[in-house]
């Protein structure tokens, strides 16, 4: 391949954009207060706040995959009548403000929410002030980018290993296992990942349904917000840890996992 | 009117002041005014009265819990007036440098226990919140109304643990409507802004706390003559009958 020089009209803006993202990232590393970071990370609530947002995170995660998978398996495979508006629903909480998401939560399995009452009445099963509603919260948001993720691995793969598998006798299960799951495996483990990695920066759903509390629901985004009025520096010093954690992450992941082929 | 009055008052005293020629010209341009979120009704309205005196303004209103404004303006948010929810968040923006002129107390409030309406689970006091059963929620005592309601279960020697800590008297008061919570601590003003949607069950003085409301101008402002106008409006005998409106006490 030829080396040419980039043109400058896209390098500007391309520069521009870069800048745009590192300068905060920056601001926040020269203003954290790096001789109380041990102090601040070691504090109790602080470990409690990290280990909450991972155990949730990570559950979030799980359902995602146990759930969301099947649906993208649907919106690849199956033709069916109003299926761009159900896959529309299904990802609109990647655009609808996640306070919103949480209050239509609420007002679904809140203790007086549609489905919500009944459980509490028949069941006396209640989610609000829970972590299992912080991961009802981090799922509800974070689960569209799995399915988008899996969808689109399931459309561009190639069927002809399925279809042979199948002319040779092969349960559509264990085609689905056998031959399915290791040809989406990269979309599968990319859609995961970008999953996890907005669960664990959930904030306003899980707030608004699950509440506040240290050990419970207080996860780490809410644990940062909330010290941001008490004690900055720590605040600083926990978002760079939240930081830290997903940059290793996404860093960690080969480009072709997330889909952007490296060619 | 007093009003207008306290407008030209102001008006001739920056005059006085001096820095350039015209005097009293009318009032113009954005007043942003950061205020505590428990302010809410009652400074829209203010604002909707100021804005009719005075054509020219047109005033923004910020709400959000007094520390998250604090922060906001010391990071360089365009704001020209800061009425706090208490002195300490008050005194931490002044102590940094970011105010103009003398802070003025301008209104104070008492807290209440806020539940649902006709109050179902019998919620007679404080030391009805650790009721079995009872759900109940406040802020955290980072903000100044969780800081209150914990000062005032001590003052009642009640122990209790709160099922969240939220963000601000807002979140409180909505997610009583909402029926995830029983009961409540907010500020009293709260209540009588929530209208027929939840009760309030009153706090006897003895336990009660008594918040008090200081406003100031912010020192960056570019509109200091709107600023120090809507300021004057609202210690203004008319801005003070207005905030009793919404449940206030009186500044003094």
């Amino acid at each position: 391949m030829r080396r040419e020089g980039v043109p400058i009209i896209v390098v500007l803006p391309a520069a521009i954009g870069a800048a745009f993202f590192i300068v905060p990232l920056v601001g926040l590393i020269v203003r954290s207060p790096w001789g109380d970071a041990l102090t601040a990370l070691s504090a109790p609530e602080t470990l409690e706040a990290l280990k909450l947002s991972l155990i949730a995170s990570l559950s979030a995660t799980a359902v995602a995959v146990v759930l969301g998978v099947p649906l993208a398996w649907v919106y690849a495979r199956v033709a069916f009548p109003g299926r761009a508006l159900l896959r529309a629903l299904t990802t609109l909480p990647m655009v609808l403000p996640p306070v919103v998401g949480g209050i239509a939560l609420l007002l679904a399995f809140g203790r007086r929410g549609l489905l919500g009452a009944w459980l509490a009445s028949t069941f006396g099963i209640t989610f609000p002030f829970t972590t299992v509603g912080v991961v009802m919260a981090e799922t509800f948001v974070a689960m569209p980018f799995l399915i988008l993720t899996v969808e689109a691995g399931l459309r561009s793969m190639d069927r002809r290993y399925e279809e042979a598998a199948r002319a040779l006798g092969a349960s559509r299960w264990r085609v689905f296992i056998r031959v399915t799951l290791p040809l989406i495996g990269p979309s599968l483990f990319a859609g995961a990942v970008l999953c996890w990695a907005r669960a664990l920066g959930e904030f306003g759903a899980t707030i608004t349904f699950a509440g506040n509390f240290p050990g419970v629901t207080q996860t780490m985004p809410l644990a940062v917000y909330l010290l941001l009025e008490s004690n900055q520096e720590a605040s600083f010093i926990l978002s760079l840890v939240l930081l830290l954690v997903s940059l290793v992450v996404l860093v960690g992941l080969k480009d072709r996992w997330l889909g952007f082929g490296s060619t | 009117m007093r009003n207008p009055l306290v407008l030209i008052v102001v008006a001739v005293v920056l005059a006085a002041c001096g820095s350039t020629s015209s005097s009293a010209t009318p009032l113009s341009g954005n007043v942003s005014v950061f205020a505590a979120a428990s302010l809410t009704a009652a400074f829209n309205a203010l604002g909707t009265d100021f804005q009719g005196a005075n054509s020219g303004v047109t005033m923004k209103f910020n709400f959000a819990g007094t520390p998250t404004l604090v922060t906001q303006i010391e990071q360089g948010a365009p704001a020209d007036v800061f009425a706090s929810a208490d002195s300490a968040n008050k005194n931490k923006l002044k102590g940094d440098g970011f105010t103009a002129g003398t802070p003025k107390v301008f209104a104070r409030n008492k807290l209440e226990i806020v539940v649902a309406p006709g109050n179902p689970n019998g919620i007679t006091g404080l030391a009805d919140l650790a009721k079995p059963g009872v759900i109940y929620i406040t802020e955290a005592p980072t903000v100044p109304a969780g800081k209150y309601a914990l000062q005032a279960l001590k003052l009642a020697g009640v122990t209790v643990t709160p099922k969240s800590l939220e963000a601000d008297v807002k979140s409180v008061v909505s997610k009583i409507e909402l029926g995830e919570a029983d009961a409540g601590i907010v500020y009293k003003t709260d209540v009588t802004a929530a209208g027929s949607k939840v009760s309030g069950v009153p706090i006897p003085d003895a336990d009660n706390v008594v918040a008090t409301y200081p406003i100031v101008a912010v020192k960056a402002t570019t509109n200091a003559a709107a600023a120090d106008a809507f300021i004057a409006y609202v210690l203004s005998a008319l801005g003070q009958a207005k905030l009793q409106s919404f449940g206030f006490l009186s500044a003094s």
